[in-house]
């Protein structure tokens, strides 16, 4: 079960033609594929579309009742090969995965779907992470649409926009045999707004219809003689097909003025439309209604660009500003080109006066707009800004939050263990995986020395052929089903690798959000869960596997990463580290206890704490631990000058402080209490008899102390 | 705010976990419910995993046209009318991204502390300094409202997004009355109770001027004895006036340690070193501070004394939360070493032992593993209380012998440089610092102040210079960069 729960969203699904939805963009979507028609939707959930999975997984009732076929794909690739359903059959499918990422696994998939063409409409929704906040390396979807000729859209961020173009989307496919691309920003994904419904459609045909009725074209198969002929195709029939849907249908859109006596003008990426409008609004050039009094072109379908409607704009133009965020920047080459073969001779600007990297603020446009009027009309431009930064004295005071492991997280006790052996053996390469544990990369453990990508830790470390010091090895159950089993285990048993694999299995996909996943201990409804790692490992041939299902057990966490690091035998030694991820497990105990607590029973919560006096502000714990309830507060000894350790009341008792300082031997001040609500007559009397005796022991000892006192 | 404006720009700084987004919910639930646009954005990502995350909210007046404003989905430095921050680092971000203007923004910003792993995995105090922000949050605003929300969430018993919701109703930035903030609270029908609880104060929060966080002083200790009294007036007479707080402190502590004698013993050294100084008798201050801490170094003694102190269950219940009716249990997590229980033990018998490995093998394998010591149980309240009334023999323990020695060693070498350079000793001093914790925490610290010393008196160096190399020493757990400098 995900993290969050959309049972309240999936009813938004349901609205009808004429009413109003109001909620998150990545919703919206959802939304208008129903309104679309769509048979089958599938994907892989990831910021910033993981809602769209979520929703959709939550949704399973509606969609059964539209006849719409839904899956969690096992992975983008997955996904992407679901679009094969399209190639054959006028079904309209969806798929959306985390870009550019996502769209890295998918890209063998969407060359083939791509290659042979479309019957039905086949939409691939793309979060794009990129900019502030990412996680993922900077690149864009861009290539891919290039090399593999998928047409992109990139609406203008409101809802309607958004909608809109689901569905014109679905119609240029149609229109041009041709997979598309929707891409969404981040901050897309997540805005809020409104849009006026329409009613969900059922799919003229369904998956079923298709399968119980087989429809069979080589010339679809991307196999010689055919895939020669997909070339020709792409270019003689799908591009100008797609060119005139584009052009017929006005997906691009045109604001201002047609021409100004300055003789310049704008293009800008849809999806960049806004901050664009802000930052002419604030040079007073455009009114917050997005009233310009310069000419815009905005590419809500930034590929293929329309050599007609380019070469129009720029016509009596001397130039020109393309707002094109990431690099390469490929629509201002593209631009150069078809204004050449226009034979114009607008000069087109770009990345000469906006930033060559990084996202495009409504500031960074501000002031590539500025440098742009100031060269081409200067009677335009703003009056230059004087900024007046923060005093770099007290600007490093403010210190970085990167993110990090959540309060009670099992992962984190794995990697406590690991910089216990670090300090036994010294240290190891480290294959790290993408995941909630390639925080361990951060401080404070800075354990991690490479991530290839998804499942990929084992497969990152496979070059590493030890002499005497084995490579280490990090995968999670997430990046493990997605394809470290036969990337990276597979892998390792067929190439004799004598590496350490740790898979740190916490029941779900939880960087994602939490979702179910074939080893998932819950039991779900509409999927298959509980199928142990260890199984699929032993199946491949791994032969040194070992299980710890606690993993806040940090002695035998170490003693059996000591041991595959020491263990004469050959081959990958495979550790599944076993502990249920603290968030999904809080949100369930949590209702639990509290029905618990109401109805008059037993509850017993357990969390931790630190004497101020005995703790003498070295904070190895903190480096061993990084748990966010564990934090420093002021000593409140004034002879003392290091702040002191200090249990948050965030802390949800998992254990870990105990166990490390134990198994670091680092001080005593840490204590565990144990709260019992409702407790058993037993206990009571058991408690007030201890605490009489307690009591009046201490009384005696206070009054000798008070008596020797200062 | 003035009635004219047609846009409200409004960003949040807020923690992963904080509620950011259920404030940004609140507002726009606000904003529509009285006729406006709303449009809220964020970047969650992986910073809802504690790192610390922008949520953005533009409104805009409905101008009945039917025609829809462009809006932005992110804030743009210099055009923010409302910042809110959720704690006092994050409202500094908020200057530091230029989010909040003078003569502008309403910057309403908590003023607790929420430390970054950055601060808080530093060996000595790695903490951020607040003051300037709070300066710079007063410039570079209109009004700036700040108080302690942390405080205020326990208060009320809510959470710190409805603090946070109620300072912005109080503050007056939004053309809305109150009451639409309290229909918001209670259309999204989770803990309404509470969360207006929340909201009422930080409403009323808003109304006052800007607050840090209370802290606690600790009040200089008085004497409730005579022998106390006899120790409290040879501080008066034998110290100068900025040592004598710290003086005091420290003959408290050292009598609660181990006794007036032993607290005696500490003014004597005191006045040795006074006798060297002279205004402003920085090095006596330092040493009173320093030397009080050393004296009193951790042992089982003291720690099985103050885990068994009247009182402390009650502190802890307190900080537990645990409420009157329920039971509450206390495990300590304790892991004496051998060498720790030798060092108890009477100076030969305790060297004895632990150079004897007949000894280490019968008796060490006892202390291999850490204990869960229960302390609110009878039994072990027995154990540590034993443990604790070995304070008497003390004096005789192998420990004892070993601190004083060290003890000594390092007022002489002080007392050395004092006669030529007084800031030498001054550093020689301060570099008790590294002296604290157990185990090998211990012996790190230990080590590192031996070489500091081994190293000045090879080379005889500057005081800047011992200064450097202990916070070199206190730079890196694996001491690499401590060792770097040791070996140039």
């Amino acid at each position: 079960m995900a993290e969050r729960s959309f049972k309240s969203e999936v009813r938004k699904l349901e609205l009808g033609e004429g009413e109003t939805f109001t909620g998150e963009g990545i919703l919206a979507v959802t939304k208008a594929l129903l309104q679309s028609g769509v048979a089958y939707v599938g994907g892989y959930q990831g910021s910033p579309i993981s809602h769209l999975m979520d929703v959709f997984a939550d949704a399973n009732d509606l969609l059964e009742s539209l006849g719409v076929h839904f899956e969690a794909s096992a992975s983008e690739a997955t996904a992407a090969a679901m679009l094969a359903a399209s190639v054959n059959y006028p079904l309209r499918g969806a798929v959306a995965w985390k870009s550019v990422v996502g769209t890295n696994v998918a890209s063998d998939a969407l060359s083939n779907v791509s290659s042979g063409g479309v019957t039905g409409g086949a939409l691939v929704i793309v979060g794009e992470d990129y900019g502030e906040g990412s996680s993922i390396m900077q690149e864009r979807t861009h290539a891919f649409a290039m090399k593999s000729q998928m047409w992109l859209f990139d609406p203008r961020p409101n809802l309607t926009s958004i909608v809109d173009s689901v569905e014109q989307a679905f119609q240029l496919s149609e229109a041009s045999n041709t997979p598309v691309m929707l891409q969404l920003r981040v901050r897309s994904c997540h805005m809020t707004g409104s849009f006026t419904a329409k009613d969900n459609i059922r799919p003229p045909m369904t998956v079923g219809d298709a399968a119980s009725n087989p429809n069979r074209d080589t010339d679809r198969i991307v196999l010689p003689p055919a895939n020669f002929l997909h070339e020709v195709e792409k270019i003689e029939k799908r591009w100008p097909a797609g060119l005139a849907f584009v052009r017929d249908n006005r997906l691009n859109e045109w604001f201002g003025p047609a021409e100004v006596d300055e003789g310049i003008g704008l293009i800008v990426q849809g999806g960049l439309y806004n901050n664009l409008n802000r930052a002419m609004e604030l040079a007073g050039l455009a009114d917050s209604y997005g009233e310009s009094k310069l000419p815009i072109y905005c590419l809500n379908v930034t590929y293929p660009l329309v050599p007609d409607e380019v070469a129009d704009f720029c016509r009596g133009k001397r130039a020109v500003l393309v707002i094109e965020e990431g690099q390469p920047e490929f629509i201002e080459h593209e631009l150069n080109t078809l204004v050449r073969r226009a034979g114009l001779d607008t000069r087109i600007a770009g990345k000469d006066v906006l930033p060559r990297s990084g996202e495009y603020t409504a500031k960074a446009i501000s002031k590539g707009l500025a440098a742009f009027l100031r060269a081409e009309a200067p009677a335009m431009a703003p009056a230059e800004e004087v900024e007046s930064p923060l005093a770099p004295a007290v600007a490093t005071q403010i210190p970085p939050r990167p993110a990090g492991f959540c309060t009670g997280c099992p992962e984190r006790p794995i990697f406590t263990a690991m910089k216990l052996v670090e300090r036994e053996l010294g240290p190891a390469h480290v294959s790290a995986d993408i995941g909630c544990h390639l925080f361990s990369i951060l401080p404070p453990f800075n354990i991690g020395n490479t991530t290839m990508g998804y499942g990929l830790g084992s497969a990152g470390a496979s070059a590493f052929k030890p002499k005497d010091k084995r490579a280490i090895a990090v995968m999670g159950d997430g990046g493990f089903w997605h394809n470290g089993l036969t990337s990276g285990i597979g892998n390792a048993v067929f190439n004799k690798d004598d590496t350490v694999t740790l898979i740190i299995d916490n029941g779900y996909s939880a960087a994602t959000g939490g979702q179910d996943i074939l080893s998932s201990r819950a039991k779900n409804e509409n999927r298959t869960t509980n199928n142990p790692i260890t199984r699929a490992v032993r199946g491949v041939g791994a032969t040194w596997v070992r299980e710890i299902t606690r993993t806040y057990d940090v002695p035998r966490m170490r003693d059996t990463l000591r041991e595959a690091m020491t263990s004469p035998e050959k081959g990958p030694k495979v550790i599944v580290a076993q502990s249920e991820c603290m968030l999904n497990r809080q949100r369930r105990e949590k209702k639990q206890k509290a029905a618990a607590l109401k109805a008059g029973e037993r509850v017993v919560r357990e969390r931790f704490g630190v004497d101020a006096e005995t703790c003498t502000g070295d904070h190895s714990c903190v480096r061993l631990s990084g748990c966010p309830s564990l934090t420093i507060k002021p000593n409140p000894d004034p002879l003392r000058q290091d702040p002191v350790a200090h249990v948050e009341n965030s802390c949800v008792g998992c254990g870990l402080c105990g166990e490390v300082s134990h198994a670091a031997v680092l001080c005593p001040s840490f204590y565990r209490a144990r709260i019992v609500a409702n407790p058993s007559r037993w206990e009571r009397a058991k408690a007030r008899i201890a605490g009489a005796v307690i009591g009046s022991w201490q009384g005696a000892i206070e009054r000798k102390r008070a008596a020797r006192a200062f | 705010m003035t009635e004219q404006a047609n846009r409200i720009t409004i960003a949040i700084l807020a923690l992963g976990g904080q509620g950011g987004g259920v404030l940004a919910e609140w507002i726009q639930h606000v904003a529509r419910s009285e006729g406006w646009l709303a449009q809220g954005t964020s970047v969650p990502g992986v910073a809802q995993r504690t790192g610390s995350t922008v949520y953005y909210v533009e409104l805009a007046r409905d101008d009945g046209t039917g025609r829809l404003p462009v809006m932005a989905q992110m804030p743009m430095p210099g055009d923010v009318d409302i910042v809110i921050a959720s704690e006092l680092m994050e409202t500094g971000r908020a200057l530091l991204r230029g989010f909040s203007t003078a003569n502008r923004t309403t910057l309403i910003g908590s003023t607790h502390r929420i430390y970054a792993i950055g601060e808080k995995q530093a060996m000595g105090d790695g903490r951020g300094s607040g003051e300037r922000i709070l300066e710079a949050a007063h410039e570079r605003s209109k009004r700036f409202i700040g108080f302690d929300m942390e405080a205020a969430t326990d208060r009320s018993g809510s959470v710190i997004s409805a603090i946070m919701f109620g300072a912005l109703a109080g503050s007056d930035a939004l053309p809305f009355p109150t009451e639409s903030f309290r229909a918001a609270i209670e259309h999204s029908g989770i803990a309404v109770k509470s969360n207006f609880a929340g909201f009422d104060e930080g409403f009323a929060a808003a109304q006052q001027p800007v607050a840090m966080p209370v802290e606690t002083q600790t009040p200089v200790p008085a004497p409730t004895t005579a022998e106390g009294r006899r120790l409290a007036a040879r501080v008066e007479a034998e110290l100068p006036a900025i040592a004598r707080e710290a003086a005091l402190r420290g003959v408290a502590r050292l009598i609660d340690w181990q006794d007036h004698g032993y607290a005696a013993l500490y003014l004597d050294r005191l006045a040795a070193i006074r006798a060297l100084d002279f205004a402003p008798f920085t090095l006596t201050a330092e040493t009173a501070r320093h030397l009080a801490l050393w004296m009193s170094y951790e042992d089982t003694i003291r720690v099985a004394d103050i885990k068994t102190r009247a009182g402390r269950t009650d502190k802890i219940r307190s900080e537990v939360k645990a409420q009157p009716e329920q039971l509450m249990g206390v495990t300590e997590f304790m892991h004496p070493r051998f060498q720790e229980i030798c060092e108890t033990l009477p100076k030969g018998l305790g060297r004895w032992l632990l150079n004897s490995d007949l000894a280490q093998r019968l008796v060490g394998r006892f202390f291999a593993k850490g204990r869960h010591v229960e302390t609110t149980s009878l039994r072990w309240f027995a154990a540590l209380r034993l443990v604790a009334a070995m304070r008497g023999m003390r004096p005789r323990s192998l420990r004892y012998a070993e601190e004083q020695e060290r003890i000594e060693n390092w007022l002489a070498l002080a007392s050395e440089q004092a006669l030529h350079d007084r800031d030498r000793a001054i550093e020689i001093i301060r570099c008790q610092r590294l002296i604290k914790g157990y185990g090998d925490t211990f012996e790190r610290g230990l080590g590192n102040f031996n070489r500091i010393v081994a190293h000045h008196q090879a080379k005889d160096l500057p005081a800047a210079e011992i200064a450097r190399l202990r916070e070199l020493a206190l730079a890196d757990e694996g001491c690499s960069q401590l060792n770097e400098a040791l070996s140039a």
